[in-house]
C-alpha cells in the first residue's frame, strides 16, 4: 500500500483566487496518468472524478488495493483506449488523496486545517486542475469527461476555458444543484457533524475520526445512487444469513447488511471533513446563476463538440436536468449530441459495466479520434 | 444511396446549417457532411440509431420532433429536413410550424397516399394498403395522418407556405410538380419531396 506522500503530485506555485475570496498558492495537486502523451500532444483526456472518487481512474488503486473507479471504461483496448489516449486525472482540491484539502497541514499552526480550510467550489477545483495542462505543456485537450460531480467540472471547464478541449463528455450531471440534491447532501453533513468525534472538524484521522457519522452519510448517499427497481431486483426482502426475522434491530435484511458494509468500507478510504467540503462545493454549483440566469451564455461561441449522456433510472441527476444542458447548448448554437442510456442501475450506472454506456463513449471518442 | 436522399442533397446549398429531424442512422447527414460540407445536427427517437450516428461522428440528439424542436432558437438553421415522418406525428401542422420557425427552409418528403396502386388497393381489395413505403398493417402502423401530394400542396397554399420546389419521385424517375400536372403526379408518384418556406 502506498503512502499519500508517495503519490504523483505537482505543487501549484501560481496564486489561485478562490470564489470565497481567499487566495491560495504553493498547494499540492495529486494526479495520475494512463497511456502516453503523443508527440503532437493532442491525445490527452482530462477525467474529473465524482464526490468520493480519486485520481486512480483504472488499474489497481495503490491506496485501497481495489480496482479504479472507471476500470470498466478506461484502459488498454477499453472504451477509453489508453493505447490511443493519454488520460489524466487529479484529486480535486478539498479531497483527501494527496491534493490540497482539510487534511493538509496549515503552515501557520502546523496543524491540520480541518474546518479552517477555505470553502471551495467546483470552479476552484477546475481552475486548480487547469495547471496540469501547463505542467504537461498541452495546448488543447482531446476531451474532458466525467460523471456526476465530474460532469459538473466538465461543464465548468468548458465555460472557463472554451478552446482548451476539442470535445466534452458530461455524464449524469446537472448545471445547477437542485433543492433535493442540496437536501440529500445536508443530510450527510449533519450525520457527520452529529458524531461527537467530529469535534468541529478537529480530530485525528484513523484515531478518533467520526466514522459513525461518515458511515451514515455514505449509507444515505448510496441509496440515492441506486434505483428502486435495481434495489428490489438485487435485494428484495431477502434475509441476511438467517431463515427468519430475528425480532431485533440486527441487519435482518440483505439490504441493511449491504448498506452497513458500504458505510464501514467507506470510512477506511475517505475523510469526513473532505466529505463536508466537497458536498458543499457541489451544493454551491450553479452554472446558470454564474451566467446571469442564462446557461447558454456559458457556452457562447463554444467550438467544443459535446456529448451528453444520462441514464433512464437516475433520479439524482435525472435525464430532464441533463436535457436542460442540451437545450442550453442548442440555444447557443453549440455542437451537441445526446443519448439517454437505458439502465436499471440508477445514478451509479456511470460507474458500472453498462454495455450501451461503454459503447456510446467508445463510439464518440473513436469517431472523433479519426479526425485528429 | 436512396434516390430520395440524392434529391434532398441537391436542394441543400453547400456549407449550410442543417437539422435532420428523424435522421435515422445518419446516412443523409453523413452524405451532406462529406459532399456539401454541411454543418448538421440530428434529432432521432431511437436509442439504437442515435448510437449509430454517434459512431459516425454525427451530432445527434435523442428526442422527437413534437417535444424537442422547441429547444432550437428561431432560424438557427438554413434547412430543416423531415423525411417521411410527417404522417407519424400527433400534430403534423404544429411540427411544420416549428420546422419553419427553427429554419429558413424546410425539406419535407411524404409517402403519397394518392398513388394509383394505393387507390386501387383500397378500391378493389377494400383493405388498408400495404406496400414498400407503407409496410405496416393498419393496427401497427406508426402513421397517424396519411396525406396525398395534392393534400400537402393544398395545405401549403392554405397556410401561406411557399412551395419553392415540388418534386415527384416514382421509382427512380424524378419530375417537377406544378399546378397543371398536380392531378397526374398525385396519381403516378410514390413520393413527394417539397422545399418550402414561409411566405
Amino acid at each position: 500500500m502506498k503512502k499519500i506522500e508517495e503519490l504523483k503530485t505537482i505543487i501549484v506555485e501560481k496564486p489561485l483566487k478562490l470564489d470565497c475570496g481567499k487566495t491560495i498558492s504553493n498547494f499540492p495537486l495529486a494526479y495520475e496518468t494512463y497511456g502516453k502523451l503523443n508527440e503532437k500532444k493532442n491525445n490527452a483526456i482530462l477525467a474529473f472524478h465524482a464526490l468520493t472518487g480519486d485520481q486512480f481512474v483504472t488499474g489497481k488503486n495503490p491506496i485501497t488495493n481495489k480496482s479504479g473507479w472507471w476500470s470498466h471504461l478506461v484502459g488498454p483496448g477499453k472504451a477509453v483506449d489508453t493505447n490511443k489516449f493519454f488520460v489524466i486525472c487529479a484529486n480535486v482540491i478539498g479531497g483527501c488523496i494527496g491534493s490540497y484539502g482539510p487534511n493538509s497541514i496549515d503552515p501557520n499552526t502546523k496543524k491540520k486545517y480541518g474546518t479552517n480550510f477555505p470553502i471551495i467550489t467546483i470552479n476552484d477545483m477546475v481552475n486548480a486542475q487547469y495547471n496540469l495542462l501547463e505542467y504537461f505543456k498541452i495546448d488543447q485537450l482531446f476531451s474532458v469527461m466525467g460523471g456526476s460531480m465530474g460532469g459538473m467540472q466538465v461543464l465548468q471547464f468548458v465555460a472557463n476555458f472554451p478552446n482548451k478541449s476539442k470535445t466534452a463528455i458530461p455524464i449524469a450531471c446537472t448545471a445547477s444543484h437542485s433543492a433535493q440534491n442540496i437536501a440529500l447532501n445536508e443530510l450527510g453533513r449533519q450525520a457527520i457533524m452529529a458524531d461527537n468525534n467530529w469535534n468541529k472538524g478537529d480530530y485525528l484521522e484513523g484515531e478518533n475520526s467520526p466514522d459513525k457519522g461518515l458511515s451514515v452519510a455514505r449509507m444515505a448517499a448510496h441509496i440515492t445512487y441506486l434505483s428502486k427497481k435495481g434495489l428490489q431486483e438485487k435485494f428484495g426482502r431477502k434475509l441476511q444469513e438467517r431463515d427468519d426475522l430475528k425480532f431485533s434491530f440486527d441487519a435482518d435484511f440483505q439490504i441493511e447488511s449491504y448498506l452497513r458494509h458500504q458505510g464501514s468500507a467507506f470510512v477506511d478510504r475517505f475523510d469526513a471533513n473532505s466529505y463536508l467540503y466537497i458536498t458543499r462545493a457541489m451544493d454551491y454549483f450553479d452554472l446558470v446563476k454564474q451566467y446571469d440566469g442564462n446557461l447558454s451564455n456559458a457556452f457562447k461561441d463554444s467550438k467544443v463538440k459535446f456529448f451528453i449522456i444520462s441514464f433512464t433510472s437516475d433520479w439524482l441527476y435525472p435525464t430532464s436536468e441533463n436535457k436542460e444542458i442540451v437545450i442550453a447548448l442548442n440555444a447557443a448554437g453549440a455542437n451537441v449530441g445526446f443519448i439517454e442510456i437505458a439502465s436499471d442501475k440508477g445514478h451509479d450506472s456511470f460507474l458500472l459495466e453498462v454495455p450501451e454506456f461503454l459503447k456510446s463513449i467508445n463510439n464518440f471518442l473513436e469517431a472523433n479520434y479519426i479526425n485528429l | 444511396m436512396k434516390k430520395e436522399f440524392q434529391i434532398i442533397s441537391e436542394l441543400v446549398k453547400n456549407n449550410s446549417r442543417v437539422l435532420d429531424v428523424g435522421c435515422g442512422d445518419g446516412i443523409l447527414m453523413k452524405y451532406l457532411k462529406d459532399n456539401k460540407n454541411v454543418d448538421s445536427r440530428g434529432l432521432e427517437i431511437s436509442k439504437e440509431k442515435v448510437q449509430m450516428c454517434i459512431a459516425e461522428g454525427l451530432s445527434v440528439i435523442e428526442g422527437n420532433a413534437e417535444d424537442d424542436l422547441k429547444q432550437f432558437p428561431d432560424l438557427s438553421f438554413e434547412y430543416a429536413i423531415l423525411g417521411q415522418t410527417l404522417q407519424a406525428f400527433y400534430k403534423p401542422e404544429k411540427v411544420i410550424d416549428d420546422l419553419l420557425r427553427v429554419s429558413k427552409k424546410a425539406i419535407i418528403t411524404i409517402p403519397n397516399f394518392g398513388y394509383w396502386k394505393i387507390r386501387i388497393h383500397l378500391l378493389l381489395k377494400g383493405t388498408m394498403p400495404v406496400n414498400k413505403h407503407l409496410p405496416n398493417e393498419w393496427y401497427n402502423t406508426p402513421n397517424l395522418h396519411m396525406c396525398t401530394i395534392k393534400d400537402f400542396v393544398n395545405f401549403c397554399n392554405k397556410k401561406n407556405i411557399n412551395l419553392v420546389r415540388s418534386i415527384a419521385l416514382h421509382e427512380e424517375t424524378v419530375s417537377e410538380i406544378n399546378n397543371k400536372n398536380l392531378n397526374v403526379k398525385n396519381l403516378f408518384s410514390e413520393l413527394g419531396i417539397f422545399l418550402v418556406e414561409k411566405k
